[in-house]
């Protein structure tokens, strides 16, 4: 019997194909942008999310500024030491936590890949101070902090730069739906509280 | 082979449908509303990008680059999941396809699942597939959720649920452990967020269908907007997902053309919630058990169709349904399918691949041939083009007795020779004489089967034939 694999394989085969025509790329691969990290600010304000600005030197208190008070938070365990300030209860996931633990944590503090300015995304890939996926998808808010030289413009810019063998996540502003009169409310799933911290 | 599910057993005709749906106000109302709202924001979203018209001819090349080496592209995805850890499974139809699942599902040893919306399972029927072997498929996707939980259909390749407005959601929900407060659209999402956040937390198996495959790296991509996606594809211990065989794309750095095109098509925005993209399985992180369900089903004989197979480049935006004035009356249940619109109308037939069908047959007829649906499209396909060649097939699976037929093979003996063609013309430059105000409203038969419904336009006193030997000299 031939196997559903082959015989799929043998249909293509079979069929008078189109010649191969080259792939046309006109498209911009750059665009201009008169400053990068504020347009990455604004498009990510669009959709609601809240964009703080600090220089490096105060990124430790902004980030306790954001998290005090907020209750127990989780962090990748390879996070710049300096990012676990006193002032927060940190749920360290060293050894991995549990679906249940992030389920009862109150937040998720993590960096980033790469971010997108055009199009206000902010892309994780698993690598250091982002942690495995499920640490910033369980818990309710998200604090994610972006340093300047992280952004890109496009979104070829940023396809450029991904490993394309990590786990990726793009997330651009906080979980939402566009599925009810097709209106985007924000809000289901994923955390519906996304502030991100600008290190310029 | 059974029954291709792409189309709804025992569904009326088009034409039968759409009256039963225009007598419905209340869906006339909610789709003008849903529908002129994303028109309005495509348009801008659009027209932020000064390439967008060099984004569309690269994605109409790089589809047409897949389907020139569709088989090369589909070994290449295989050998790259399987070198990821992922275990790769080939689907001839709906049946092996739902097959595959539910073994792989069974085999875990859990009778529930968690889905994310996902084009392909739909076509094949997967949910009831799995609920005949005793599996239930639980649907996460908001809209989904409202089809589902209303035993409804969906009408709309996006937004499935489309033809509901928030007060019906509030009443579809009541059925909910912890009903919504209200109608307004963020207690209905807050009553979906404590509905399923169970679900996710405790499932074992979770299914997805995939925007993309990249051949070169083994990375699927899922584009979503609620995080039901992420959670579906981080949390259950094995991720099956189901990918049409002509989502395949060559190469990673193709995805820079299509994460440009699909939000602002689709949704309207410069970029979607979340999108997510994993390649096989990566140890301590996300699901360690990964099945890739590879489907034909009718996509392999839409190939062999030398004008029809453009409708394989389609990447499910939902652009063409939202400015189509044909869809935006009837709604997307008169097609009978879950391809409604004007992708529908060419796609669903094609897959079904059986004109015989008096349903399938009619969806061709679906359109006004007003051409909107190929100015919006990322991906340009030339759905009027694909319409009337359907038309023209649909004519010859009838046969060569209908009124129809005999008018094409007359007109194609008059056509196929230059004197009996200029003869014709000065026979039909008489009827001018018959014609009122400028049109034609009433033929002999067997052309009153045309102009009973409408008027036929007036052949010219002088064909432009004559003209042109009157006045090229």
């Amino acid at each position: 019997m031939v196997s559903a694999r082959d015989e799929i394989l043998g249909r293509i085969r079979a069929v008078d194909r189109p010649a191969p025509s080259p792939v046309s790329r006109d498209y911009e691969r750059t665009r201009h942008a008169g400053d990068p990290v504020e347009l990455l600010a604004e498009r990510i304000t669009d959709y609601q999310a809240t964009v703080y600005r600090t220089a490096a030197r105060e990124l430790p208190y902004r980030i306790a500024e954001r998290l005090d008070g907020r209750g127990r938070i989780v962090v990748p365990p390879d996070v710049p030491r300096e990012w676990c300030v006193p002032e927060v209860p940190w749920l360290a996931d060293a050894p991995p936590l549990t679906v249940a633990e992030l389920d009862s944590a109150d937040g998720v503090l993590s960096g980033c890949a790469i971010a997108i300015a055009e199009t206000g995304t902010i892309v994780l890939d698993a690598g250091r101070g982002q942690g495995r996926r499920a640490l910033t998808l369980v818990p309710d808010h998200h604090l994610c902090i972006v340093h300047a030289d992280q952004i890109v413009v496009s979104v070829p810019e940023a396809i450029e730069r991904l490993d394309p063998t990590a786990p990726l996540t793009f997330i651009s502003g906080p979980s939402a739906t566009s599925d009810i009169e097709l209106d985007r409310v924000e809000g289901v799933h994923g955390p519906r509280t996304l502030e991100v911290l600008l290190v310029t | 082979m059974g029954r291709n599910p792409v189309t709804w057993l025992g569904s009326p005709t088009f034409p039968d449908a759409a009256r039963d749906a225009l007598g419905d106000t209340q869906l006339r109302g909610n789709l003008r509303k849903a529908t002129t709202t994303i028109r309005g924001k495509r348009e801008s979203a659009v027209a932020e990008l000064g390439d967008w018209e060099e984004l569309r001819r690269a994605g109409e090349s790089v589809k047409d680059d897949v389907l020139a080496n569709l088989d090369t592209y589909l070994e290449r995805l295989e050998a790259a999941v399987t070198d990821r850890g992922g275990v790769v499974h080939w689907a001839r139809d709906a049946e092996e396809a739902n097959r595959i699942v539910l073994d792989l599902v069974q085999a875990e040893d859990t009778d529930e699942v968690v889905k994310v919306k996902s084009m392909a399972t739909a076509e094949i029927g997967l949910n009831e597939a799995l609920a005949d072997g005793g599996v239930n498929a639980i649907e996460t996707d908001l809209a989904e959720v409202i089809v589902q939980l209303g035993d409804d259909r969906p009408s709309h390749i996006l937004v499935p649920a489309i033809h509901r407005n928030r007060a019906e959601i509030k009443e579809i929900f009541a059925q909910m452990p912890e009903p919504p407060t209200s109608d307004d659209p963020h207690a209905l999402a807050e009553a979906a967020r404590k509905y399923l956040r169970r679900k996710f937390l405790s499932a074992k198996v979770a299914i997805s269908g995939a925007n993309f495959g990249v051949a070169d790296t083994g990375s699927i991509v899922v584009v979503e907007s609620e995080g039901n996606g992420r959670m579906c594809l981080t949390l259950p211990e094995t991720l099956i997902t189901v990918m049409g065989v002509e989502k395949v794309l060559p190469r990673w750095q193709d995805l820079e053309v299509f994460l440009q095109l699909l939000p602002r098509s689709s949704t309207a925005e410069r970029m979607n919630p979340y999108t997510s993209t994993w390649s096989g399985v990566t140890p301590g992180d996300g699901p360690q058990k990964f099945h890739l369900v590879l489907l034909d089903n009718g996509r392999t004989s839409t190939l062999a169709d030398e004008v029809g197979r453009q409708a394989l480049r389609c990447i499910r935006c939902s652009a063409c349904l939202n400015v189509c004035p044909v869809y935006e009356r009837t709604g997307g249940q008169a097609y009978g399918s879950v391809y409604p619109g004007p992708i529908g109308a060419i796609l669903a037939p094609q897959l079904a691949g059986d004109l015989h069908d008096e349903q399938a047959a009619s969806l061709p007829y679906a359109s006004s041939l007003c051409g909107a649906c190929y100015e919006v499209c990322p991906v340009r396909i030339n759905i009027p083009e694909v319409l009337t060649h359907l038309r023209a097939e649909v004519v010859e699976a009838k046969g060569k007795r209908t009124p129809e037929a005999m008018a094409m093979s007359a007109a194609a003996w008059v056509f196929g020779d230059r004197r009996r063609y200029e003869a014709a013309q000065k026979a039909g430059s008489l009827t001018r004489f018959l014609a009122r105000d400028g049109t034609l409203s009433s033929l002999p038969w067997p052309g009153s089967k045309w102009t009973d419904t409408r008027d036929a336009p007036v052949v010219p006193k002088e064909s432009f034939r004559a003209w042109w030997r009157r006045n090229r000299g």
